[in-house]
């Protein structure tokens, strides 16, 4: 048997680990397509940018002969297009590996923001190792940030840029840091703890133009300000990696279709992680869930099916959390709530504490915390078992700082 | 047989030895606060359950750290946190569905029991035998329910 696999991210890698534990003897391969020293997490980049960690320290997994003991081949390349009917993958390069099941998990790509000047040198995304390379390549101390966009990743990058000694400043396009994570008043304590801690933060407003001044740029936004720079940093969000499969046959919405096996609308074709739309545990919709540990679940199962067997994804919950400039906030699964639903939003704005609770009827379906970080993954648990609350309901509606006990409390029973 | 550790509530008085014996197994001082296993107080029941991770066979944690810093020792089954790899970006304490791994601001990484190498000085420091060390083959889930199960009838009783 012949699986090919296409990406060396986390997906990818996890799911060439869980064949290879599943058959001894077939062949795995992963196509990377960043030609990297290893497969490495884009997670740890964060922690690159701020100097905790050296390139070896992004690595997916520590030891160096780990492929080669589980003889499964990273071969460097780029897919450029799947022919599901010779059932061959072409490579950027020329090549053509042939397949008998093929897992596609090609992750995000950074959305291109449509203004004039976004191809200048100056100008840079945050999503590959070669991203982080650049940036740190051109940050000295006092040197001027203009970053656009204020997402999970623009929000996590922070720390990085302002230990370097950057001068910095964040557009926020809606006015709201990390608005698809956290409840309003939560966004607002995040953009009140950067601007204390020297980040000058804009809200509702964009670039217009980027322009090269000399040795640096001129930001000019839809309010007419003018921001003079010396990087501009362009993190507006990410969309899946798919361009490549047009015209293959794979079916596609945002991302690309799959069941609850993984499997796509193609005979022994796969797909997961960033680049696979499925069922959100939660709201039911199918739905990109671009998180790690989404892409390892995602990974599994595909993986488990490849080899034959017969594994459902239980569907992916949205977990999030985020450390800007040492504050610590977490989301998970609803945290905006639903229609008649209960919740209750505690917030205590001088120590920078928030704690908000979404209920269904007797269960919890959705969470946010700033500044907790003892036990947060029994709101997890809680969300994802469907534990039914009994009187806890109450007395976390009264008191949403008791969620442990209730956990302690009422904990799987469901399970 | 792979040993575990065993919690009996009802045993529990809520002296703390286990959470002072924790911390200075880990950081040669007694600071409960620093403990990895934990005694939650039910002060409308009078009741105290400690609790720890149970090194669940889901290994929730471990499956999502994106750089390999949790790893399964093969001797104890324990689920151990490699402080040098870690780079405390926290998804393992969201991703725990138990709660029982958890970010130290101090030292900008995670903590959770590693059972102290096969000789949990908690399970060695309770004086009443509600924290024992002791042959299982039961799974994460079954220990967590049978934790679990015995706070949920005491509350129930007094609810
Ligand atoms: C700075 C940063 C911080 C993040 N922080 C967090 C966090 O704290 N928590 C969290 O849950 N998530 C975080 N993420 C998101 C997380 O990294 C992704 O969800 C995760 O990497 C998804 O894994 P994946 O395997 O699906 O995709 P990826 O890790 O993106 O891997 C895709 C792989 O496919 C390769 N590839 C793409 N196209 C081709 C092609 N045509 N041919 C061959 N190879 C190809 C790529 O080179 C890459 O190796 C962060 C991301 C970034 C950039
Ligand atoms: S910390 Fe949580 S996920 Fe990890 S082994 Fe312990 S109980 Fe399991
Ligand atoms: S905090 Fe450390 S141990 Fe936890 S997932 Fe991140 S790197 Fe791994």
């Amino acid at each position: 048997m012949k699986h090919l696999i296409i990406g060396a991210g986390a997906a990818g890698i996890t799911a060439a680990e869980q064949l290879r534990k599943l058959d001894p003897a077939a062949s795995i391969t992963v196509l990377d397509g960043e030609g990297e020293a290893a497969p490495y997490a884009r997670m740890a980049i964060p922690y690159l940018l701020s100097n905790q960690i050296v390139e070896a320290g992004t690595h997916l997994r520590r030891d160096p002969d780990h492929y080669r003991t589980l003889r499964i081949d990273i071969e460097k390349g780029r897919a450029a297009a799947v022919d599901p009917v010779a059932s061959l993958v072409r490579l950027v390069d020329g090549r053509v590996l042939p397949y008998d099941r093929l897992l596609i998990a090609t992750g995000s790509v950074p959305s291109r923001e449509k203004v004039a000047g976004i191809d200048l040198p100056g100008v840079h995304t945050c999503w590959t190792l070669a991203d982080a390379r650049a940036i740190i390549a051109s940050l000295r101390p006092g040197t001027r940030v203009v970053q656009m966009g204020a997402g999970f990743v623009g929000c996590i990058i922070i720390q990085g840029l302002m230990s370097r000694g950057a001068d910095l400043t964040v557009l926020i396009r809606s006015g709201r840091m990390v608005s698809r994570m956290m409840p309003p008043k939560a966004s607002d304590m995040i953009a009140q703890w950067c601007a204390a801690k020297g980040v000058h933060v804009m809200g509702k407003t964009q670039t217009a133009k980027i322009e090269q001044d000399g040795n640096s740029l001129k930001v000019t936004l839809t309010t007419g300000e003018i921001l003079p720079a010396d990087i501009y940093l362009s993190v507006v969000g990410v969309k899946p990696g798919i361009d490549f499969l047009a015209g293959s046959g794979i079916a596609m919405q945002d991302g690309i279709v799959v069941d609850a096996r993984m499997r796509t609308n193609l005979p022994g074709i796969y797909a997961a992680g960033d680049v696979a739309e499925s069922c959100d545990c939660v709201t039911g919709k199918s739905q990109i869930n671009a998180i790690q540990p989404n892409a390892v679940e995602q990974a599994r199962i595909a993986a488990l099916n490849m080899a034959g067997g017969a594994a459902d994804f239980v569907g992916s919950l949205a977990i999030n959390v985020l450390d800007t400039l040492g504050l610590v906030s977490c989301s998970f699964g609803q945290w905006q709530g639903v229609e008649g639903g209960a919740g209750v939003e505690l917030v205590d704005e001088a120590n920078y504490r928030y704690l908000s609770l979404q209920f269904g009827d007797d269960v919890l379906i959705g969470a946010t915390s700033i500044g907790w970080t003892d036990h947060v993954g029994v709101l997890r648990g809680l969300i994802q078992t469907s534990t039914p609350l009994g009187v806890w309901k109450e007395r976390l509606l009264a008191d949403p700082t008791t969620f442990m006990a209730a956990y302690l409390a009422t904990s799987q029973k469901a399970a | 047989m792979q040993k575990s550790l065993h919690i009996d509530a009802n045993k529990c008085t809520g002296c703390l030895q286990c959470e002072m014996a924790c911390s200075y197994e880990n950081y040669g001082v007694f600071i409960t606060a620093k403990s990895r296993i934990k005694i939650f107080d039910f002060e409308n029941e009078g009741r105290k359950v400690p609790y720890t991770c149970t090194q669940c066979a889901e290994a929730w944690c471990l499956m999502a750290c994106p750089v390999d810093a949790i790893r399964l020792d093969a001797v104890t089954g324990a689920k151990v946190v490699n402080e040098a790899t870690c780079v405390g970006c926290k998804v393992c304490t969201i991703a725990c569905p138990f709660g029982t791994i958890n970010y130290v601001a101090a030292t900008g990484k995670v903590q959770k029991c590693d059972l102290c190498d096969g000789d949990p000085a908690c399970a060695t420091a309770c004086p009443t035998g509600a924290i024992t060390y002791v042959d299982a083959d039961w799974t994460g889930f079954d220990k967590m329910r049978a934790w679990a199960g015995k706070t949920d009838n005491a509350t129930r009783a007094s609810a």
